[in-house]
C-alpha cells in the first residue's frame, strides 16, 4: 500500500544550458581539438540518449596539456597567495551563481537525482573552493614549515560518481597551494568538468593553470606516466591505484590515492531504530550506492536483527526510483551499462552463494540503466558480496553479538575508508571509533562531508587526505 | 686478594642474535656471516644471517604487538622510550666500542655519535604525547556536528636501516626507528648488513626498557632477502626505505616500491647515502607513518 502518491515534479532539462554536440580538450585557456580522431560518447544513463561526443585524449594531447601547465606554473606559483585566493573566491562565486545549471547538467550526465546534485554536490563544490581560497595566503600558518612550496604540475584523475565534487576536491587545494593542474574527468561524466573550464575563463584564471583533458583509462595512463608531471592525485578503483603506484615507483613524484571501500555500518541494540534505518538507507542508497565510503556492510546486533530488517524493508519500500530530474526521486540511474553489469554479476554471486535477496516491488523505466534497491540477509563474511566493493544500491547484512565481534568483523577487510556506529552509549562510541581501522567514522550519522573535514582511507583504501588543513599536504613540497 | 689474572683469563665473547618478539633467537637457517673491523679487517663476530622466514616471523610478532602498543597511552610510550635512552646511556661504553669498530672510527669520534643516539631517543620520548595535538584538528564543519581528526599509527612498518660506513650504524638506526614506534607503530628492521653489531645490541637496550616484545624486531643479514620480504608481505602496512642503496635489483627502491604497491603500502623513499643523521630531525619522520581518523557525531538535545 502506497502512503503517498507523488505527482511528477520535473526540473527543467533546459536549465542545463547548451550542450555542444562535440567537445575537445581545454588546454592553455582554450578549447582545442584533439590531435587524434577518436571520439567517445557520453550518454544520459537514465535514457541512453547520447548527450555529446568528446575527444579521446592522445599522448600528444597529454604532452600539450602538461606543457601548458608547466609553463603556467612559473607565474602562478609566484603570484602572491592573496591573489591566487581571489581567483578561487571568484570561481566559488561563479559556481554558486551557476549552481542550478551545473546541478541539472550533472544529473543528466551522471544519472544521480537532482535532489542530491542540488542539495549536496553543488553546495559542497562551492564550499570547497571557498575553503581553500582562504588558505592560499595563509600557508605559512598551516604547520608545513615557514615557507611551504608547491609541488609543481599535478596530474589529477577523477571518477564518475561525484564528477564536479571530485574536481573541486582536486583542483581547489592544488591551486591554493600554487600548483597547476591537468585533470582528466571520467569517460562517462565529462560534461561538468568541461563546463567548469568555461567558469575558469569567466573567472579570468591565467591560461594553463587548469587544463582539462578527456578520454578513458588510456588517457589517464598516459597522463599519470608523463615524465614532466610532479604529482599524481587519483580517486577511483583500488586496482588502478595500484597500477599508478607501480608507475611512480622509483621516481621522486608524489602520489595521493583515494580508492575503494567496503564500510561497515554497525547498529547496536540500544540504537534508536528509526534513526539508524535512515542512516542505513542514506549510507547505501545515497547516489545509487556509487560511493566509495558507502555503508555497504550492515552489521546488526543479533538481538535486534529482525526488528531492523522489518523497519529497513518498510523504509526501502518508500524509496522512489526513477527520473533523475524529478525532484521527488530518491534513487536515480546506474551510471553506465558496465557498472550495471558489475552490480548484476555480484548480486547474482550473492544469491548463488546462498544469501537471501530482497528488493521492494519497484517499477523500473524500460530505457536506461537501472537497479532496484536491494538488501541481502544471511550474508557470511566469506561471501563475495561481503568482501568486494559492489558500488551499487546493494546492502549486505551480517550480525554480531559483542562489540569485540563487531570490531573484528568491521576490520576484516583490506579496505579502511569509512565506518558507521549507531548506539546511544557515548563511551561505546568512543571505544568503537578508536578500534575501527577506517579514515572516517560516522557515529549516529552517515555520509556527511565538509571541506574542513579531512577525508581518506587506511590500508588499501589509499593514502593522503582531502579536505581540511590536512588536505594541503598532498600539494605542498613537504 | 689475588693478583690480576689478565694474562690467564679469556674474555667472554657475545653471541650476536636476532631480536624478534622480545626474544633473542638465532636465525632459523642456522647461518651466520662474518663481521669484521672496518679498519683492520679483523674478525669481530658471527652475525646471524636472517632469512625470509625470520623476516616473516618478525612481521607476525610485530602484528601481534601492534594492538597493545598502539593502544598504550602516549605517556606510557614516552616513559618507555625515555627508559631506552637511560639504558643506552648506561651502556654507552659498549656502544662506543661497537660503533668505533663497525665504522672504523676512533673512540673519540664515535662518542658524539652514540651521545646523539641517546639524545634522539629523549627527543622522541617527549613527542609521544604531543604529536596528536600537532597533527590533529577540530574541524569547524558547516552543520551541527562534533568533528575531530586525530592521528593514529599506520601499523606494522618495515624499515631498511641506514648503512654503515658513514658513522651512522647506531645513530641512523635510532633516528629512523624511534619516530616509527613513538607514534604507536611496530617495526621490523633490516639492519645495515655491513655494520649490524650496534643494531643487534640495541635489542638489549630495548629488552630492558619495558618495551613490549614484538614492538621492535631487528634482523641482520642480506638486505636482498629481508627487504623484499617486507615489501611484499600483506601484513606490513608501510615501508621506510631510508637505508636503501641498491640502484637495481630486488632490494632497489624501485623494485621494493613496485612490490609495496600490491597492498598499497605507504612508502618513505631512501635518504641519500650521504645524509647527515646528526642534523636535527624535525617532525617529518614522526608524521610520516600516521593515518588521520576523522570522527563525526551530531550535536543536539
Amino acid at each position: 500500500m502506497a502512503l503517498f502518491d507523488y505527482a511528477p515534479a520535473p526540473e527543467s532539462r533546459a536549465a542545463a544550458g547548451d550542450i555542444a554536440s562535440t567537445y575537445g580538450h581545454f588546454i592553455d585557456g582554450e578549447f582545442v581539438e584533439s590531435t587524434g580522431s577518436e571520439a567517445l560518447k557520453t550518454v544520459d544513463p537514465s535514457t541512453e540518449e547520447v548527450l555529446a561526443e568528446f575527444a579521446q585524449g592522445t599522448e600528444a594531447d597529454v604532452d600539450r596539456a602538461v606543457a601548458a601547465a608547466r609553463k603556467a606554473f612559473t607565474s602562478w606559483s609566484a603570484l602572491p597567495g592573496a591573489e591566487r585566493g581571489k581567483y578561487l573566491f571568484r570561481i566559488a562565486r561563479i559556481i554558486q551563481e551557476r549552481s542550478r545549471e551545473l546541478a541539472v547538467l550533472e544529473s543528466i550526465d551522471n544519472g544521480k537525482p537532482i535532489k542530491e546534485t542540488r542539495d549536496v554536490d553543488l553546495p559542497l563544490v562551492a564550499a570547497h573552493f571557498f575553503y581553500y581560497a582562504g588558505w592560499a595566503d595563509k600557508l605559512e600558518f598551516a604547520g608545513y614549515g615557514a615557507n611551504p612550496r608547491p609541488v609543481g604540475v599535478a596530474a589529477q584523475v577523477i571518477p564518475w560518481n561525484f564528477p564536479l565534487l571530485m574536481l573541486a576536491w582536486k583542483i581547489a587545494p592544488a591551486l591554493a597551494t600554487g600548483n597547476t593542474v591537468v585533470l582528466k574527468p571520467a569517460e562517462t561524466t565529462p560534461l561538468t568538468a568541461l563546463r567548469f573550464a568555461e567558469i575558469c575563463r569567466q573567472a579570468g584564471l591565467p591560461k594553463g593553470v587548469v587544463n582539462i583533458i578527456t578520454g578513458d583509462g588510456r588517457t589517464g595512463a598516459a597522463l599519470t606516466a608523463h615524465p614532466e608531471i610532479d604529482k599524481v592525485a587519483f580517486t577511483g578503483s583500488t586496482e588502478v591505484g595500484r597500477a599508478i603506484a607501480r608507475t611512480l615507483a622509483g621516481t621522486t613524484k608524489r602520489l595521493s590515492l583515494e580508492l575503494g571501500g567496503k564500510a561497515a555500518n554497525i547498529v547496536f541494540d540500544d540504537a534508536p531504530v528509526d534513526q539508524a534505518v535512515e542512516g542505513i538507507v542514506d549510507g547505501i542508497f545515497f547516489n545509487q550506492g556509487h560511493v566509495c565510503c558507502a555503508g555497504s556492510r550492515l552489521l546488526v546486533q543479533e538481538s535486534i536483527h529482525d526488528d531492523v530488517m522489518d523497519a529497513l524493508k518498510r523504509r526501502m519500500s518508500t524509496l522512489r526510483v526513477g527520473d533523475p530530474l524529478d525532484k521527488n526521486t530518491d534513487v536515480g540511474a546506474i551510471n553506465s551499462a558496465a557498472q550495471l553489469a558489475r552490480i548484476q554479476e555480484l548480486t547474482a554471486a550473492g544469491e548463488a552463494e546462498g544469501a537471501e535477496r530482497w528488493s521492494p516491488s519497484c517499477e523500473l523505466p524500460s530505457a536506461g540503466y537501472w537497479f532496484a534497491p536491494t538488501v541481502f540477509s544471511n550474508v557470511s563474511a566469506t561471501h563475495r558480496i561481503a568482501r568486494e566493493e559492489i558500488f551499487g544500491p546493494v546492502l549486505s547484512v551480517l550480525t554480531f553479538r559483542t562489540p569485540e565481534e563487531a570490531v573484528a568483523k568491521a576490520n576484516n577487510t583490506p579496505y579502511g575508508l569509512s565506518a558507521g556506529i549507531w548506539t546511544e552509549k557515548g563511551s561505546r562510541i568512543l571505544w568503537m571509533a578508536s578500534k575501527l581501522r577506517a579514515g572516517v567514522v560516522w557515529s549516529n550519522t552517515f555520509n556527511k562531508f565538509d571541506p574542513t573535514s579531512p577525508f581518506g582511507g587506511y590500508k588499501e583504501s589509499g593514502y593522503g587526505r582531502e579536505g581540511g588543513r590536512h588536505g594541503l599536504e598532498a600539494y605542498l613540497d613537504v | 686478594m689475588s693478583e690480576p689474572t689478565s694474562a690467564l683469563r679469556l674474555d667472554v665473547y657475545k653471541t650476536y642474535k636476532l631480536f624478534v618478539g622480545g626474544k633473542f633467537p638465532r636465525s632459523e637457517s642456522g647461518r651466520v656471516y662474518e663481521v669484521t673491523d672496518r679498519k683492520t679487517g679483523e674478525w669481530l663476530a658471527n652475525a646471524p644471517q636472517g632469512t625470509r622466514k625470520d623476516t616473516r616471523d618478525a612481521v607476525s610478532a610485530a602484528r601481534k604487538a601492534f594492538g597493545g602498543w598502539s593502544g598504550a597511552t602516549a605517556y606510557n610510550r614516552g616513559q618507555i622510550l625515555y627508559r631506552a635512552a637511560e639504558m643506552l646511556q648506561g651502556r654507552r661504553e659498549q656502544y662506543l666500542a661497537e660503533v668505533a669498530v663497525s665504522e672504523g672510527l676512533t673512540a673519540k669520534k664515535a662518542a658524539p655519535l652514540v651521545d646523539a643516539a641517546i639524545d634522539r631517543l629523549v627527543w622522541y620520548a617527549g613527542w609521544t604525547d604531543k604529536v596528536a595535538q600537532v597533527a590533529g584538528s577540530a574541524n569547524p564543519v558547516a552543520g551541527p556536528y562534533f568533528n575531530l581528526s586525530t592521528p593514529e599509527p599506520t601499523g606494522v612498518v618495515g624499515v631498511v636501516a641506514p648503512q654503515g660506513g658513514n658513522g651512522f650504524s647506531l645513530l641512523g638506526l635510532v633516528s629512523v626507528l624511534a619516530p616509527v614506534i613513538a607514534t604507536g607503530n611496530t617495526a621490523v628492521v633490516a639492519l645495515a648488513p655491513n655494520a649490524p653489531l650496534p643494531g643487534l645490541s640495541l635489542g638489549e637496550v630495548l629488552a630492558t626498557s619495558d618495551l613490549p616484545g614484538g614492538v621492535v624486531n631487528l634482523i641482520s643479514g642480506h638486505t636482498e632477502d629481508i627487504a623484499p620480504t617486507l615489501a611484499s608481505h600483506a601484513d606490513v602496512n608501510a615501508l621506510d626505505l631510508s637505508g636503501v642503496v641498491a640502484e637495481e635489483g630486488p632490494a632497489s627502491a624501485k623494485d621494493l616500491e613496485v612490490a609495496a604497491a600490491d597492498t598499497l603500502k605507504r612508502v618513505l623513499r631512501p635518504e641519500p647515502a650521504s645524509h647527515d643523521w646528526t642534523t636535527a630531525p624535525g617532525t617529518d619522520r614522526l608524521l610520516t607513518f600516521l593515518e588521520t581518523k576523522t570522527v563525526w557525531h551530531p550535536m543536539g538535545m
